[in-house]
Parts: structure tokens; C-alpha cells; sequence
């Protein structure tokens, strides 16, 4: 049977969900392989170098680079305290002397009498990693991190902006095709992450991010609105880093775009749970989509793990979703994949699948449709 | 020993692609080609694999024996396996560097000149004059995380401080490579010789540290090329060592694997030289355009990072401007719905366009990227260049104001244009005007596609250097370039002046090769197209008395011209290219511009 390469983003009721956790720099991992962690435990911690303070000494006591050994009170790996004195000249007949406090406290890391420059070290900053979802640890980076194991449905985004989050889980639309509004949004969803259905508005969006909602999974979102929430305009999809108080995961594209059935159902038959979410995208070459992490419970989890990461190729009877205009947003069946490449109404030439959308055959490119992964 | 087969790969980001290059009949041809996804990223991370895979697409098409238990057969034996392998490679992000030197618009420009001729992507420049504040440049080197570090700075026997002030800078930040944890960060020094044994004090132990011949060995002279080579070195020893499958790749490969960019840059150097013409290149990708130029024998590489069509098509909006994207389209459209139309295209960027109403839109997007990184070229595109060159004290201050840009469009021979928007565009027609809109070029120039973007497989081609293949490969460099890479699209014949809306402003008279003349009279504002082959033809050039086409204001010229698969295009708009700022006049304009070169079908 004829295949097509067409990957889709995963909505998987069960899988075994693999986080890596990874320090910046090496550092020290305090759990062991086969520790039950929870979403905020740490796993791994590191300190920073601290950040650093060019002092230009010489000129600021006026005298020449290569003097400076004999004004420093201080050598290279001393602690400093801020105003200190480190450095003093020896002045005219013991008048006029010139003095120099350390302007912060800190290691002195090097000087150099070439420049004329000390450099002030402050202290470490220290910088930890949490398990990010509940599960277990299945693998330990050496001095760098581990890698935590959890039973979770799973739903990835196609965009979204923010990092990490995590809280309750509250279905807020009625219907994957209702708008999320700012009448919709509630003091009660602090903390949470909440769920529309097709669109939420720029206006909503600020509701949510005033109320200290923790994250928004919705269909869609308009383009232009970015701006005002990130204050440039997102030219290129990499997010993640933005200091934002409410994480926003994209399911569908930007427009109104009701959420995909699978999509909606399983974040509706969760709904109430603690999840773990991140609003980081990358659209390059290694991709990074957004996702929700809903860990399960032992009862919940069947023998078969129906996670169909396999990126099954496009065959007749695919459910499939078009995702660029004419027939953007439309899912249907795929009803005939022909070997041969077709001329579009753009007159580009291209490899086709036929697919039924509402008792009607139409043709698109097989690059313009996604698989819908169902399990 | 003749060379006869050579099998050449370029493994993209996302796709690695493999040509078979054979001598036929005493000229070397293309023969195959094939493709494969690349496979540096999990879950197979070896990027041997997408190569065997593509190899064995031409295995399969040419009958051919190529591989070996996992390993191309090189040199051939009894018709299996091939005389010689070579590779670029862009994978994993390419080679990204950050360069620093004393002065920004000297040591810094100069640096900058360095990294980006050898085909890397500059991530910043500091500098000791970019008015940042120490701390601000430690946090900046720490966060970008480069694959590698050109420091510059200093005439030789100048001041030393000011190059050790960077080197503390470095020392302080203490960088960390891009890849991998478990080795140091390469640093070419390429600055002030007498600073050698104080840079070695300040950075020997921190970094991976290399020492070169000054970049600026005096104020008027500019050597390049110490750092260029080194920087090719350690990309080999370095940056590739750290990629998957790599170590294996130059094991098999006959010349070292150069950096993609590198290597089409090269080529396009060798083409100007040996053809005596002067040359713009562009690539344009889904997420960088780069554009190659030689001008006055100097070559100059620019890379727009955030210039492409799919994954940061949103960044030629953003930076463009919806109103310069929405003058290109030939019809009317809701300004919203045409930027989530755009963002959704970033957020898959491999869909293609099905409606002709979304290939106006790409095409117009197109225009602009390369309208933006061509004009980035130009402000770059000054002063020194080369290995050497001389300038006088009074101009060398000052590079990029006072300097004119090397760019001129009168004097441009060939333009080349590759990359999927310009080489896969359902007419040739529509690659050729994305060209002139965008590049706008003045008098006489010959436009050309790349047809599948073989330059970089060409460019290392080149510059095979085992002696007793060096001269056949590069024979076989330039003749695979002219006869199966470049698609010849036709010239384009712009005379350049003010001239009066409706007035005559070129008469022109044609001798094509079987005798046959026309005649023919060009109106400032129009285009006529001629359909004509690719092959001389005679041409008489009479503008009007205040327009130019080459030979100066009214000057009669007679020349030869070649046509091609779109013919000889003569383009009455005047430059830059107004079009109307009324609704109707510019769809008006756009839409008699476009039905004369039959870019678009009808209806």
C-alpha cells in the first residue's frame, strides 16, 4: 500500500514519557536511578560563575599599567568585600594620595598589568534543575542531570510561547469550537491551566495573565496579537525563554481554529488533574513543539501502552488534517494516494493524496496534511 | 590517472544530497542524483546514514556499485565505487562564530570578513568601541555559546592593551562551546603580533587557543586569508569531531568537508576569475539568504540569518513591513488574514502552495527577502577586500561610510539565483522576474537558476587538491557548473535614467543566429519580453539622450546578448521600481507587468 511520509502532532491517551533534565554546566545530581521524583523536587544543581566586574584601575588612580602591582592591597583569589579598599597610591610626601574601593563583593579573578584592569568576581550563582513531571528516574547524566520516566497522556501543540508550568487542569469551553473570552476567564483559574476551545483574543489573554493564570491550551490565536504580548514581533518560532506569567500552548495554528476532537476529549477526560506544560517551540531543524503532560495514576494505566510514536506513513483510510489554505483547518479521510505528481492551481508539481471531506473528493498536496494520530 | 567518476554530497539540515559526476564523451556531465533526509538528530544521529542513503537512490538509478558494506568504494575498482568522494555539510546549524577585534568598522569589519568568507554565520562582533559595558559583553559571549572565537585587533608593533583588554574580556566569560562539554573552545588570535605571549597569558588555559598572522597587519592592508584557512581547520578538527557520524564521514571523504556556504563562495570566486565577469549569487533558504558577490575582482559573502521562506518567514514581514510585501500581490486580501496566513506557513514550514493565490503571496514574500539581504550586502560589500589591498590613511578610518559599495549594478555580468523559491517555481518566468524585482539590475545582465543547488558540491569540487586529480576535478567543476547547474534563464536589459511616463526610451536591433532581425522600441515604464534561446545574438542598444544602458548617457552600444528559457527581457521601469501607491493603479502595474513576461496563468 502506498505511504507517505506525513508526521502529526501526538495526542496519546498512554505513553512512556522521557524527560531529560540537564544542568548548563556540570554540576551535581542528588537522585539515583529508580527514585520516584515529583514535578518540583530538584534533581540537579550547579553554581554559575558569578557574574564579573572590570575595574580599570590604572586609570581610575591615574598611574600606569605596569605600576599597578605596587598600589594593589590585594592579590589574585583574594575575597573582597564591597567598599573595601584595594588599591592606594602612595601619594607626595604621604599627601594626595589616591584610594580605590572594590565596588562590589567578590573573588578578585585577575589582574593585569598590561591593561591596567582587575577583575572582580562576584559569588556563584546557583542554578537548579526540577524533575519537571512526576515519574521516575530511569537514567543519570553523569554531573549533569538525569532523566525522569512517567506513564502520562500526552498532547502536543504546534506553537506556543512561555516556559515550563504546572497546575490543575480545568476545562473552561463547553465545545472545542467555543471561544475562550474574558468573561470565561475567572479569579478561581489562578494557578491553573485552563482549556478553550477554538480561539482565545488578545483581551482574554491579558485576563489570564492578570489573574496569574498559569498556562492557556486553546485552538488558536491570531498572529498579529503576538506582538503585543512579547512587545517585538516573533519573526522566527523559537520561544520558550519569554518571562511570561501565563504559558500559552497552540494546538491547532494561528486563526480561529476549533480544537481537534482527540485533543479536546483527552484534556476533558483529565480535567482536574495536575499537568505539567510548556509553551517552548522550535521550528527548525530539531523541533521542539509545545506539549501537556498529564502523568497518570497506576490505575489508569493499561497493559497496552497504545503510544503510536511509530510515525506511521499516510495510507488509505488515514484520518488526515489539511494544514495550509484552500482547506486549512479541514480533516478528512484519505481515499487515494496516486504515485504520480499532479499539477496544482498553482501549476507546482507534487505528490497528492485524495482525501473525502464531507462526501466531497478534493486534492492536496500530501506535504500540506498531517496525520491525526489516533491510538 | 584521468578522473571519470566523482561522487559529491552536501548534507543540509534537512536534506542530504548526493550527484554523480561522470566523464562522458571527454566532458564531465552530471549523470544522477539523490536525496535522503539527513540524519544528525536522533534517533539515528549519524549523519553516514542520510549519505548512504542518497547514494543508494543513485545506486539504484544508475546501475552503479557505490557501496560497500556501509562504505563508498573509492577509489573504483573494475566499475564499482567511484575515483573520488568529497562532502560539504550545513548540518546541525552550520559553523556559527563570534568574532571580536579593537575597532569595530577596522579589526572587527576585517574579522567579520574572515568568518563570513569561510562560510560561517556571525553571531555578534564585539568590539572595544560597540558601546557596551564590559559586564554587558561577558554576559552576551557566555549566552551565545559560538562554535568558535576569531579575536583581532592591532596594527602589528601597535598598542598591545587594547587587544589583551578583549582577551580579558574573553577570559572572564569564560565561553562554552556550542557542542558537547568535554573540550575547549577553539580561539583564533589573529591580531597584533607583538600581543602573542599576553594573549597566550590571559586565554592559553581557558580556551583552545591558535595564533595566526595578524588580520590587519598595518592600517591599509587587509590578509585574510591565515584566518580563513584556520578557520577551515578547525571546523574539521573541532566542530565536526563533535557532530554524529562525522569522524566516520572524513574518513571517507578524498578533501577535507567544507562548510556549504564556503564552498558556493568559493566556486562563484573561481567562475569570476577564470571568466573575467563580475557575479552575483544568492541562496535562499528556509531560514538564512546568503548572497555571494564578486565585484572588481573581490569577493564578499553576507548571510542574512533571519531572512528565509519558511521557518523565519515571519521575520521578512516583521522586518519588511506588511506594506512592502502586500505592493507585490496581484490582488486584493484582508491584512490579518495574510499574517496568520504567513505565521501559519512558519509553523509548517513544509507545506507548499496549492492555490495560485498562495504562491502570489510566497512569491511576494521572496521579493522582499531577497530585496532586504541584497541591500545588507551592499552596506558590507566595501572598502578592502581580498588577501591584500591597498588603501590610502585617509580613507582606511572609516570603512563602511566613507567606503562606496564595491555592488554596482551597471557593471554586473550574471546574476545567479538558487534555493527552492527561485529554483522550483512552476515557471521559469516567475524565477526570473523574483529576480529582477528584487535585485533590480541596471543595463545589461544575464540571470541564471541554480537548477538543484549543486554549487556547494561544485565549490568542493574545486578545490580538490590530491595531485594527480587536482586539474580534472576543477575542469570538471567548471564544466558541470555551465552545462547542468546553471539554468539559463535570459538577459535582462535596463536602461537606467529619468525619463517621461510614456516615452520612448530604448530602440533596440536584434541579429539573431539564423539571420533574422528585429526591431523593436522600449517605453520607460513597460516590459517587453522576446523569446530567444540561449545563444549570441547580435545587439544594437540606442537609448534615448538621457538614458544609459552602459555606455553612457545616449551612447549607442553594440554587443552580444544570449537569451534562454524565459528570452531577453527589457525592463522600462525606472530604479529603484516605483509602483503606484493607489489601489487600482498598482494592481494595474503589477498585473501588465506580470501578463508581459506570462509569469502567471490566466485567469
Amino acid at each position: 500500500m502506498a505511504h507517505a511520509y506525513t508526521p502529526g502532532l501526538k495526542v496519546l491517551q498512554h505513553s512512556k514519557i522521557k524527560k531529560e533534565r540537564r544542568l548548563p554546566i556540570k554540576g551535581e545530581v542528588h537522585k539515583n536511578i529508580g527514585d520516584i521524583v515529583d514535578a518540583d523536587e530538584i534533581v540537579a544543581e550547579t553554581k554559575l560563575p558569578g557574574n564579573v566586574h572590570m575595574l580599570k584601575l590604572a586609570n581610575r588612580l591615574n598611574i600606569a599599567p605596569g605600576d599597578i602591582n605596587d598600589v594593589l592591597s590585594v592579590n589574585e583569589g583574594d575575597s573582597v568585600k564591597k567598599g573595601e579598599l584595594i588599591a592606594e597610591t602612595q601619594g607626595l610626601f604621604g599627601f594626595f594620595k589616591s584610594s580605590l574601593q572594590s565596588p562590589i563583593s567578590g573573588t578578585i579573578e585577575s589582574i593585569s598589568d598590561v591593561t591596567g584592569q582587575i577583575v572582580i568576581r562576584e559569588k556563584p550563582l546557583p542554578v537548579e534543575v526540577d524533575a519537571y513531571v512526576s515519574g521516575r528516574v530511569s537514567d543519570i547524566i553523569k554531573d549533569e542531570g538525569v532523566t525522569v520516566e512517567s506513564d502520562a497522556a500526552y498532547v502536543q501543540g504546534i506553537f506556543g510561547i512561555g516556559g515550563e508550568a504546572r497546575g490543575d487542569l480545568e476545562i473552561v469551553s463547553g465545545t472545542r469550537d467555543s471561544e475562550l473570552t474574558i468573561e470565561d476567564i475567572k479569579e478561581s483559574h489562578s494557578g491553573k491551566i485552563i482549556v478553550g476551545g477554538s480561539f482565545i483574543g488578545i483581551d482574554a489573554y491579558k485576563r489570564a495573565l492578570e489573574l496569574k493564570v498559569r498556562g492557556v491550551v486553546v485552538g488558536g490565536f491570531n498572529y498579529y496579537d503576538l506582538e503585543e504580548v512579547l512587545g517585538y514581533r516573533l519573526g522566527v518560532a523559537i520561544t520558550g525563554t519569554e518571562n511570561l506569567e501565563t504559558s500559552l500552548v497552540v494546538t491547532e495554528g494561528y486563526g480561529n481554529i476549533k480544537m481537534s476532537e482527540r485533543t479536546y476529549n483527552l484534556l476533558k477526560l483529565h480535567d482536574g488533574k495536575f499537568v505539567s506544560i510548556n509553551g517552548a517551540t522550535q521550528i527548525r531543524a530539531g523541533v521542539i513543539r509545545p506539549e501537556i503532560v498529564i502523568p497518570l495514576e497506576k490505575s489508569e494505566i493499561s497493559d497496552v501502552i497504545d503510544a503510536k510514536e511509530r510515525n506511521l506513513g499516510m495510507e488509505i483510510d488515514s484520518l488526515v488534517r489539511v494544514i495550509r489554505a484552500p482547506f486549512f483547518g479541514k480533516i478528512g479521510k484519505v481515499v487515494g494516494l496516486p504515485p504520480d505528481l499532479k499539477r496544482m492551481e498553482s501549476e507546482t508539481m507534487v505528490r497528492v493524496a485524495e482525501i473525502k471531506i464531507d462526501d466531497e473528493n478534493i486534492v492536496v498536496p500530501r506535504s500540506n496534511l498531517e496525520m491525526l494520530q489516533t491510538d | 590517472m584521468k578522473l571519470k567518476t566523482i561522487l559529491a554530497t552536501d548534507c543540509g539540515s534537512t536534506t542530504t544530497k548526493a550527484i554523480l559526476i561522470e566523464l562522458v564523451e571527454n566532458e564531465y556531465r552530471l549523470t544522477y542524483r539523490g536525496e535522503a533526509p539527513t540524519t544528525v538528530e536522533a534517533p539515528f544521529e549519524d549523519v553516514t546514514r542520510g549519505v548512504l542513503n542518497a547514494v543508494m537512490e543513485i545506486e539504484e538509478l544508475s546501475n552503479r556499485t557505490i557501496i560497500n558494506e556501509d562504505k563508498i568504494i573509492s577509489p573504483s575498482k573494475n566499475d564499482n565505487g567511484v575515483d573520488i568522494y568529497i562532502s560539504t555539510s550545513s548540518a546541525g546549524g552550520g559553523l556559527q562564530m563570534m568574532v571580536a577585534g579593537v575597532v569595530k568598522t577596522m579589526s572587527g569589519e576585517s574579522a567579520e570578513r574572515a568568518a563570513l568568507g569561510a562560510g560561517s554565520i556571525v553571531m555578534d562582533i564585539i568590539a572595544s568601541n560597540d558601546g557596551r559595558l564590559p559586564h554587558q559583553k561577558i554576559k552576551r559571549i557566555r549566552e551565545l555559546r559560538p562554535d568558535m572565537i576569531l579575536l583581532s585587533g592591532g596594527i602589528d608593533g601597535g598598542t598591545v592593551s587594547h587587544v589583551v583588554e578583549l582577551a580579558e574580556i574573553l577570559a572572564a566569560a569564560n565561553p562554552q562551546p556550542r557542542l558537547g562539554q568535554d573540550y575547549k573552545l577553539p580561539v583564533i588570535y589573529a591580531g597584533n603580533k607583538d600581543a602573542k605571549d599576553k594573549i597566550e597569558d590571559t586565554l592559553g588555559e581557558k580556551v583552545d587557543l591558535d595564533l595566526v598572522d595578524n588580520i590587519r597587519p598595518v592600517l591599509e592592508q587587509e590578509n585574510l586569508e591565515p584566518s580563513r584557512d584556520k578557520i577551515h581547520d578547525l571546523f574539521m578538527e573541532h566542530v565536526m569531531q563533535q557532530a554524529p557520524g562525522y569522524k566516520k564521514l572524513m574518513s571517507w571523504t578524498d578533501a577535507p568537508i567544507m562548510p556549504t556556504p564556503g564552498a558556493v563562495g568559493s566556486l562563484i570566486e573561481m567562475i569570476a576569475e577564470k571568466e573575467k565577469i563580475t557575479v552575483v549569487g544568492v541562496d535562499i533558504g528556509g531560514a538564512t539568504t546568503d548572497i555571494f558577490s564578486v565585484f572588481q575582482g573581490k569577493f564578499n559573502r553576507t548571510v542574512s540569518a533571519n531572512l528565509g521562506m519558511s521557518y523565519s518567514i515571519c521575520n521578512v514581514l516583521a522586518e519588511s513591513g506588511l506594506d512592502n510585501v502586500l505592493r507585490w500581490v496581484p490582488f486584493d486580501i484582508d491584512r490579518k488574514e495574510l499574517t496568520n496566513r504567513i505565521g501559519n506557513k512558519m509553523i509548517r514550514p513544509t507545506t507548499v502552495p496549492q492555490s495560485l493565490e498562495e504562491l502570489f503571496i510566497e512569491q511576494s514574500i521572496a521579493r522582499e527577502a531577497l530585496r532586504l539581504s541584497f541591500k545588507q550586502h551592499k552596506e558590507f560589500a566595501v572598502g578592502l577586500k581580498g588577501i591584500q589591498k591597498e588603501r590610502t590613511i585617509s580613507d582606511a578610518f572609516d570603512q563602511t561610510t566613507s567606503g562606496e559599495s564595491l555592488v554596482n549594478m551597471m557593471d554586473l555580468d550574471l546574476l545567479v539565483g538558487s534555493g527552492g523559491v527561485l529554483s522550483h517555481a512552476p515557471r521559469r518566468e516567475q524565477s526570473a522576474k523574483m529576480l529582477i524585482d528584487a535585485f533590480m539590475p541596471e543595463g545589461i545582465t544575464q540571470l541564471a537558476v541554480d537548477s538543484i543547488f549543486m554549487m556547494p558540491q561544485l565549490g568542493v569540487l574545486a578545490h580538490v587538491d590530491k595531485k594527480e586529480f587536482s586539474d580534472d576535478a576543477r575542469k570538471a567543476a567548471l564544466e558541470v557548473f555551465h552545462k547542468d547547474c546553471l539554468i539559463r534563464l535570459g538577459t535582462c536589459i535596463t536602461p537606467i535614467g529619468k525619463a517621461k511616463p510614456g516615452e520612448v526610451i530604448l530602440n533596440l536591433v536584434l541579429t539573431l543566429s539564423d539571420g533574422t532581425t528585429k526591431e523593436k522600441e522600449l517605453i520607460s515604464g513597460e516590459i517587453v519580453r522576446l523569446e530567444a534561446p540561449y545563444e549570441p545574438i547580435q545587439a544594437v542598444l540606442k537609448p534615448s539622450k538621457n538614458m544609459d544602458i552602459g555606455g553612457g548617457k545616449g551612447q549607442e552600444i553594440e554587443t552580444i546578448i544570449f537569451g534562454g528559457t524565459v528570452g531577453l527581457i527589457f525592463d522600462g521601469r525606472d530604479r529603484p521600481i516605483t509602483i503606484p501607491t493607489n489601489k487600482e493603479e498598482r494592481l494595474e502595474s503589477i498585473r501588465s507587468w506580470s501578463d508581459a513576461l506570462n509569469e502567471y496563468p490566466k485567469n
